[in-house]
């Protein structure tokens, strides 16, 4: 097994700026998420994820922009999500230098088109972003527009539908831990990467190393996405692979 | 001199970071070049290297190069008729060889004898598609990989894919990687090459690789 877990920096875009802030000393502009894209390709991320939380339409030219110049500066893959709800809005993000894009609410309201995503543009760039609370024990629904709406719909249940609609990747965020810095839901996570054949990005909780660690041998994910612990600097992308090495994790020190 | 990069728009592929790695990489190797993006054969016909690029389906991908009047004419005369130099990355090296088997069965420009299949790992908890960061191993000297940091701590390559290319000739196979098994990771034959890998996602190792490209000479 030589595959490397991957980590992943997340950035909150919001009308072509990042939002909650990105506290790296050299940085020249820590709004600027181009600025900070190169600061954690310098640093050796594995992948970036771009969130935009932009509310309005005439928005998405700016993420557009950005995400073209984040492709130019930055040789390494890129997830865009936010607000993808048509064809032509992967199309937009694919041609602006998107290497994968997540689809979040669309994959719950609209099934099949999932599947007409897969088909157009191939499984591997299909992320499906599923975020889910806990609601009993060992039962996780699904919840939409951030957290904000129930959907009933069984986690497990949905991922694997996803999956078997053609979605190349998973992004699992626990709306309970998001923010917490309590550690990933390990259950949510574990039972959803060992019920279906594709990857899994385990998301939402992270407060120190051994949260990732623990994503990766105890949830079974393939990589695990973080943003304020690397945004604000208590630790480095270099630490966190450091330490997941230690802990033997097969990591990229390149 | 300035040479001419063409990297050939068939409807598929990240044809901006492509193009933005490549003039990157020439700008770090210190090589003149122009790196342009065409869907003209006589583009392709003029240009002094020729790269495929590449995502989605294999059937897909050979109908959009089919989509685009004599580009494969162009290719055919170009690389294997003129000699010039050619790189395929990811679907644009799968294209390349005989066969595709992804969903249906279709016709590759059949440059490197073989089949591109599903991969099928032998330990069946590995993820499909094979996504991430994973090393190289030459199975030969090659202007290519000059320089690079290969084997099992070598410097990393990025793939995604779950199709592969088994190559029926052992020796068209430049460099392995490992999933649960072997995998093609590049071929390799006269002025020819393809990455399974994306060098324009894979950072260190892709830069270079790309720098080695346009300093090849077969």
């Amino acid at each position: 097994m030589t595959l490397k877990t991957r980590i992943i920096p997340c950035l909150d875009v919001k009308d072509g700026r990042v939002v909650k802030g990105v506290k790296f000393v050299d940085l020249v502009d820590a709004g600027d998420p181009v600025e900070a894209a190169k600061a954690y390709d310098a640093a050796g991320a594995d992948e970036l994820c771009f969130l935009d939380i932009t509310a309005s339409h005439e928005a998405r030219g700016t993420l557009l922009d950005v995400v073209t110049r984040t492709a130019e500066a930055c040789f390494m893959p890129l997830t865009v999500g936010g607000g993808v709800r048509k064809v032509e809005d992967i199309r937009a993000l694919l041609l602006a230098g998107a290497d994968k894009v997540a689809i979040n609410t669309a994959a719950v309201t609209n099934r099949p088109f999932v599947k007409e995503a897969a088909e157009k543009f191939g499984d591997q760039c299909i992320v499906v972003a599923i975020d889910a609370k806990q609601v009993t024990p060992g039962r996780w629904e699904i919840f939409t527009h951030g957290g904000r709406n129930a959907t009933g719909i069984d986690a497990i249940a949905f991922a694997r539908e996803v999956v078997s609609l053609g979605a190349g990747e998973l992004l699992v965020t626990s709306m309970d831990r998001d923010g917490t810095k309590s550690g990933y839901d390990i259950g949510l996570t574990q039972r959803i990467a060992d019920a279906v054949s594709v990857p899994v990005i385990a998301s939402g909780g992270v407060g120190d190393l051994d949260d990732l660690v623990a994503g990766v041998r105890d949830g079974h994910a393939s990589a695990v996405l973080a943003a304020s612990i690397f945004h604000f600097g208590t630790y480095s992308i270099p630490q966190a692979k450091a330490h997941m090495a230690a802990a033997g994790l097969a990591m990229r020190l390149d | 001199m300035s040479q001419t990069v063409t990297i050939v728009d068939y409807g598929s592929g990240n044809l901006h970071s492509a193009a933005k790695a490549f003039e990157r990489a020439a700008n770090e190797a210190g090589i003149a070049a122009t790196i342009r993006v065409t869907s003209d054969p006589a583009e392709v016909r003029a240009a002094d290297r020729i790269v495929l690029p590449g995502v989605g389906a294999f059937a897909d991908c050979r109908r959009g190069l089919d989509a685009v009047s004599g580009m494969v004419e162009a290719l055919e005369e170009t690389v294997r008729g003129k000699g010039r130099p050619f790189l395929g990355i990811c679907v644009g090296m799968q294209l390349m060889a005989s066969r595709g088997l992804e969903y249906v069965t279709t016709e590759g420009l059949n440059w490197i004898a073989g089949d591109v299949a599903l991969i099928r790992p032998q330990d069946d908890s590995l993820k499909i598609p094979h996504m991430g960061w994973n090393t190289l191993h030459p199975q030969d000297e090659h202007p290519l990989l000059a320089g690079i940091e290969t084997g099992p701590s070598g410097w990393h390559a990025y793939f995604v894919h779950s199709y592969a290319l088994t190559a029926a000739k052992p020796e068209e196979v430049l460099a392995l990687t490992d999933y649960g098994g072997p995998v093609t990771a590049i071929v390799a034959r006269d002025n020819i090459a393809g990455t399974q890998f994306h060098p324009e996602k894979s950072q260190k190792l892709g830069l270079k690789l790309i720098g080695n490209f346009l300093r090849w000479a077969p």
